[in-house]
């Protein structure tokens, strides 16, 4: 049971870091509060991918002729690391795009407090 | 022409990119090269299911690189059926756009166009890719452009589309977690090559976790009740153009990648029998019926009633999905098709109004609009007809293939579901219909509305409308007509080729 709990502890600071992104977008009622917790939603699936990619006993993955290429257990797998290029550029626009709504918000309502704004867009 | 099944992603991608820089000196070059990239895409995608048609299905390997190593595209006549739906949907609502563009976005037109045209190169990507995280990204592409799509709209809508931003955000999210999932149990991201290393790992609970994450995720996209929290708010604030594209498209692509991973990818005796995720869309879809159908009842505003209604007719296709048999998934993607022309022309028709009423209140709505807007309203009667689903036309034949599937797997309470909608659709859209056609014309609202002051519209004459805004509501509507009346041949000569295997 320790052995597990230990043995897992990169997946429980995901957890963690998960649930923490998902309080912030629902319970916060700053709208750059919730972009906080979107982030860092998204910033715990990235080290997920990485978390899993780790491999005990291995070097990076460009060819080392002392180790020859024969034996692939001895590199690591780059495939994550790659992908989560590509999800780290899609964040960073993701979070743009919002930050520019957030903006405009802003200059429409001058607030943003959700309930705030939920007031005023009634009213409006 | 080898390279044909790449290019309808490609030639949209390039056309979004290059609009800012054709419509440098004139704006009006924007509207035309968006209207030129997705007739080309409409003539592609034609191509492309000409070729699928007579020779199978392709494969398209990006770079030379081969599966399972490389990205592959995958033309099968699921992914082109869907790409042409979406494409000819798409352009039809693009040629009705150019007479809004004064009214509802002002001076934007150029980023606009760029953005539409980025909305359908992801929209495009998604249906034909074979790779899974492909397909994350394309995802991400079309949900960019679908967040500045809506946010350009109304005072309001920049709310709605951070709401949607926030929640398409984790639906994506959830999506790619669950990939993560997937990927560490298979060590694979094609979905050919997924698909034949899944059966050796089924009892592993990650791939049951992975699943459920790519189904609650895309679930999000789709709007299944309850995860549809996002849509009305979205739908009613974004500019009319946004509101018909997304309406037909953005749900439907979403539908289809669940119809993908849980059917192509997993396997059918997996997710209806070992773990019952059919059941669970199927249940949920159910309530989201009657859900969306009585809360269509309760608006005012006709965008917010048909954007509640789209939540009732995504239920249908979940429902299609939750049967998991034969006739079942006819029903439901017949009713992608469906659906995609039914609420096109509605929501073109609710642009109409607003362009020359200056509003799209169904308050307001009485019987001099049957003689002001004749061919909108007509378009509007027969989309109203199919969607609560009255023969002949399109959207009896896919509620007729659910109940048939509903009774073939004996739950009777999807046929009640079923029928009880459609008493529900009609309730909603009958008490338009009673107000534009069955009251007697006011005096003062016949001669042409007499009181400019109230509303923003140009104080329009009866009988004229615009062409250019017209035709296209007229000619999706019409187009159920004839969708309905050669449903035969579509079912049998287009979707039971695509019933996938085992089910």
């Amino acid at each position: 049971m320790t052995d597990f709990i230990l043995g897992h502890y990169a997946y429980w600071a995901i957890i963690f870091l998960l649930v923490l992104g998902l309080y912030g977008m629902v319970f916060k009622k700053n709208l750059a509060k919730k972009l906080i917790g979107m982030t860092i939603f998204q910033v715990a699936i990235i080290m997920f991918y990485v978390a899993s990619a780790v491999k005990w006993a291995a070097t990076v993955p460009v060819l080392d002729p002392a180790i020859g290429a024969v034996d692939a257990a001895k590199y690591i797998s780059p495939l994550q690391h790659c992908l989560m290029l590509t999800a780290i550029v899609v964040g960073v626009a993701t979070s743009g795009v919002a930050f520019s709504l957030v903006i405009s918000i802003y200059r429409r309502y001058k607030t943003l407090d959700e309930s705030i704004l939920l007031e005023r867009m009634k009213s409006s | 022409m080898q390279n044909s099944p790449a290019l309808v992603p490609l030639l949209l991608l390039a056309a979004a990119i290059s609009i800012p820089v054709l419509a440098i000196k004139k704006t009006g070059v924007a509207y035309l090269a968006a209207l030129a990239a997705s007739l080309g895409s409409v003539v592609i995608s034609a191509y492309n299911a000409l070729r699928v048609w007579e020779s199978g299905p392709l494969t398209y390997h990006f770079g030379g690189w081969n599966p399972p190593i490389g990205i592959e595209y995958v033309l099968d006549p699921l992914s082109v059926f869907v790409a042409l739906v979406v494409n000819v949907v798409a352009f039809i609502v693009l040629c009705h756009a150019g007479g809004l563009k004064e009214r509802e976005i002002p001076g934007k037109s150029v980023p606009y166009y760029a953005l539409v045209l980025l909305l359908l190169c992801g929209a495009n990507g998604m249906i034909l890719t074979g790779d899974l995280f492909n397909l994350y990204v394309f995802l991400e592409i079309f949900s960019l452009a679908c967040y500045g799509l809506i946010g350009i709209g109304e005072k309001q809508a920049p709310i709605a589309s951070f709401r949607y931003l926030i929640m398409g955000t984790v639906g994506a999210s959830f999506y790619l977690l669950g990939l993560g999932f997937i990927y560490i149990v298979t060590g694979s991201l094609n979905m050919a090559d997924v698909r034949n290393i899944l059966p050796h790992v089924y009892g592993n609970p990650a791939v049951t976790t992975g699943l459920a994450l790519i189904v609650i995720g895309m679930g999000i996209k789709m709007a299944i009740f309850p995860l549809h929290g996002w849509l009305p708010d979205a739908y009613t604030y974004a500019p009319s153009t946004s509101s018909a594209l997304i309406a037909p498209i953005g749900t439907k692509v979403a539908a289809y990648v669940i119809l993908r991973v849980l059917f192509f990818v997993f396997d059918v005796k997996f997710v209806s029998q070992t773990l019952p995720v059919t059941d669970l869309i199927g249940w949920l879809a159910a309530i989201g019926i009657l859900f969306g159908s009585v809360m269509a009842m309760a608006q005012n505003e006709m965008k917010r009633m048909l954007a509640y209604s789209s939540i009732a007719q995504i239920g249908y296709i979940g429902l299609g999905i939750g049967l998991a048999n034969p006739l079942g998934f006819i029903g439901a993607v017949l009713h992608i098709l469906n659906h995609a022309f039914m609420k096109g022309a509605l929501f073109l028709v609710a642009a109409n109004l607003r362009k020359n009423a200056g509003h799209s209140d169904i308050s307001k709505l009485d019987a001099s609009y049957r003689k002001k807007l004749p061919w909108s309203m007509a378009a509007f009667t027969l989309a109203a007809l199919s969607m609560i689903g009255l023969p002949p036309t399109a959207g009896f034949f896919s509620k007729w293939y659910l109940a048939l599937g509903a009774i073939d797997k004996g739950n009777w309470v999807f046929l009640g579901v079923i029928l009880l909608s459609s008493l529900l659709n009609a309730v909603y859209f009958f008490r338009i219909l009673e107000k534009v056609y069955l009251g007697t014309p006011s005096a003062q609202g016949a001669e042409g509305a007499p009181s400019p002051k109230s509303n923003k519209g140009e104080g329009f004459v009866a009988g004229e409308e615009e062409y250019a805004l017209m035709i296209p509501a007229v000619v999706l509507s019409f187009s159920l007509l004839l969708l309905g009346l050669l449903n035969a041949n579509i079912v049998k000569g287009v979707i039971q080729r695509i019933i996938p295997l085992g089910m």
